[in-house]
């Protein structure tokens, strides 16, 4: 059995070479912290230090989200205005990750988004309802829609939810264009704003906070563990008398219920909703900052959007230069790193490495 | 449970050609036959992963045929697969949490179904995993084959079945194995639960089985007691070959 040394010094990566003369083989040699117990998800807990351990890499972010935008004199309206969108697009990253978790590789967020987005904007225009009532009725009308659409692919194996995923928000689109309902190709505008600056930042962070909680908590719990077992072996879940298809629509609806919240504030948020709803951006740069971060952990991709969507507006004084920076960069953080960083640097942080001798 | 006159075409291949066969409640069924003469076909009939072109599978008078596999699995027909299918990025003990969600479970334990973990640990120590050392918490993709097939049975039995059906479960298993793993199964029969088994080692199939029944392209030849089974010209003729065919060859 495996036993962790009990709080070692950290010594990163540095060698050593035994003699003077004969050169030794080094290996690197990777070991779980002391605090570790037998299993993956239990810690053994002896001393504060310990416990700030655990506790700061969660406490921190959570802090940096919630402080960052009451120090908007500091940082400028500018950032402030990058932040919600990457809270925007780091929710359709979460509800990309939840869709993974069970096997659904999902290439178009943007339906979530659009159907949100939509709905929500109908909902404003047509009948005049406050932003307070179409930002819920938008988010639980969006997830079900988007829901009903997606039920015939549940029952498919392999592909054919990502190629469906692709293909639906450019159906909707050009179905809106032709027929010219909801607004057609000039869209919904001069919709209600939201009532004041704080709401506009913290809504969305909150609802990033919660929708990462929750599914952290529920992939963790014994459901996810069900998800993770039809995504890896559907046939083996089916066999232990578990009706696989509805926990696939209760995802889609649980991953629909977030995406459809942030097309639905960004409606909101830009007083405009139109086409572009549904353009591929929201498809892509999910999956993007789910992938750089790391699949499976849901952090993973609200890191990964937080790193993305910042790093390509510092560009932007590059002009069209950035595209090639953007794509380079990417390119190196996945090939680098394909586990995706967030799951590097638990690493890095959870284990220490040290160079040892070959024997 | 009653098969009556299953019949299955893949393509062009008739993979089950009108089977039927009846097993009485607490029977242990041994299914015997050459590679390839259908028996796991007749298992993924009978438990809804296929579905027959004709022909009626019945359990204690419902029909369930064509029905989805779980909601054959819920009413109490547990299978294992011949090529294993564990879960094989989760621990041995996650591996049987999951067959404890589903509702079946949930109604047979009623008020102990938060035990969960505990039900979880005494099913694999059953099953012949060592209770108190580390291999329960082992990754899937790193125990051993006997392992495996073994955790297959204990995910069968985490669901309580009342007809279990176990396919090639001793296959790629050491004579040790083989040896525990055997009064396992022949307690859970004697304690009543109805048992088809689908196995090519004869000598341990013949020391626990009721009846056998032998299949040979996908037809029902002989369904008896094992001694007479023996004996059939018919069935040595499909292992073995007859008499003309050997010296010609």
């Amino acid at each position: 059995m495996r036993h962790p040394y009990p709080n070692p010094p950290p010594s990163r990566g540095r060698a050593r070479v035994g003699g003077g003369r004969v050169s030794m083989k080094l290996r690197r040699e990777r070991l779980d912290r002391g605090i570790k117990a037998r299993c993956e998800d239990i810690f053994a807990l002896s001393s504060y230090r310990e416990i700030l351990y655990l506790v700061i890499p969660r406490i921190l972010p959570l802090a940096v989200l919630l402080i960052l935008p009451l120090m908007k004199g500091v940082v400028g309206l500018y950032w402030i205005k990058v932040m919600v969108i990457t809270c925007a697009i780091a929710l359709l990253a979460l509800s990309w990750d939840l869709l993974a978790s069970v096997g659904l590789i999902s290439l178009g967020q943007a339906l979530f988004f659009g159907v949100g987005a939509y709905l929500t904007g109908y909902l404003n225009q047509r009948f005049g309802l406050p932003p307070f009532l179409t930002i819920p009725l938008g988010t639980l009308g969006g997830a079900f829609i988007s829901t009903i659409l997606l039920l015939p692919v549940l029952r498919l194996r392999g592909v054919y939810f990502a190629i469906v995923t692709l293909t639906f928000p450019l159906l909707l689109t050009r179905f809106i264009e032709t027929t010219k309902i909801l607004g057609g190709t000039e869209g919904m505008s001069a919709l209600s704003p939201l009532p004041n600056l704080w709401v506009e930042v913290y809504l969305p962070v909150i609802a990033l906070l919660i929708a990462l909680f929750v599914f952290r908590r529920l992939i963790n719990e014994d459901y996810g563990l069900v998800l993770q077992g039809i995504r890896d072996n559907d046939r083996a879940v089916m066999s232990s008398a578990i009706n696989i298809y509805w926990f696939k629509i209760q995802t889609v609806f649980l991953a629909g219920l977030v995406g459809a919240f942030s097309g639905a504030f960004m409606t909101h948020y830009y007083r405009f909703v139109g086409m572009p709803a549904f353009s591929s951006d929201y498809s892509i740069l999910p999956l993007t900052a789910a992938v750089l971060g790391g699949v499976g952990t849901f952090a993973g991709p609200t890191l990964g959007a937080f790193i993305l969507i910042p790093l390509s507006e510092v560009l932007r004084a590059f002009g069209t230069l950035r595209v090639v920076f953007y794509s380079a960069i990417l390119i190196i953080c996945i090939v680098g790193l394909p586990e995706g960083v967030f799951h590097y640097i638990q690493r890095k942080y959870h284990q220490f490495e040290r160079m040892v001798n070959v024997e | 449970m009653a098969v009556e006159k299953l019949c299955k075409n893949f393509g062009g291949v008739a993979a089950i050609v009108d089977v039927s066969f009846h097993l009485r409640e607490g029977e242990l069924l041994g299914v015997i036959g050459p590679n390839g003469s259908g028996k796991t076909t007749l298992v993924n009939l009978m438990t809804g992963f296929v579905r027959p072109d004709s022909g009626k599978v019945t359990y204690r008078g419902t029909d369930i045929t064509g029905k989805m596999p779980y909601k054959i699995a819920d009413l109490g027909i547990a299978r294992t697969f011949q090529m294993v299918k564990p879960f094989y990025q989760l621990s041995a003990f996650k591996n049987l949490i999951i067959p404890l969600y589903s509702s079946r479970v949930k109604k047979l334990l009623g008020g102990r179904y938060g035990d969960r973990d505990a039900v979880a640990i005494d099913l694999l120590e059953d099953v012949g995993f060592e209770r108190d050392s580390f291999v329960p918490y082992k990754v899937a993709s790193s125990l051993p084959h006997g392992y495996l097939k073994r955790l297959e049975l204990a995910r069968c039995l985490a669901l309580r079945p009342d007809l279990l059906i176990l396919d090639e479960l001793f296959s790629g298993m050491s004579m040790s194995e083989v040896a525990s793993t055997l009064p396992i199964i022949e307690k859970l029969n004697q304690e009543g639960l109805s048992i088809i088994m689908i196995e090519h080692r004869l000598k341990e199939l013949f020391r626990i089985c009721h009846r056998v029944m032998v299949l040979n392209f996908g037809e029902r030849i002989v369904d008896g007691p094992p001694r007479e089974v023996m004996e059939n010209d018919a069935v040595k003729k499909a292992y073995l070959g007859s008499e003309e065919e050997e010296s010609n060859a």
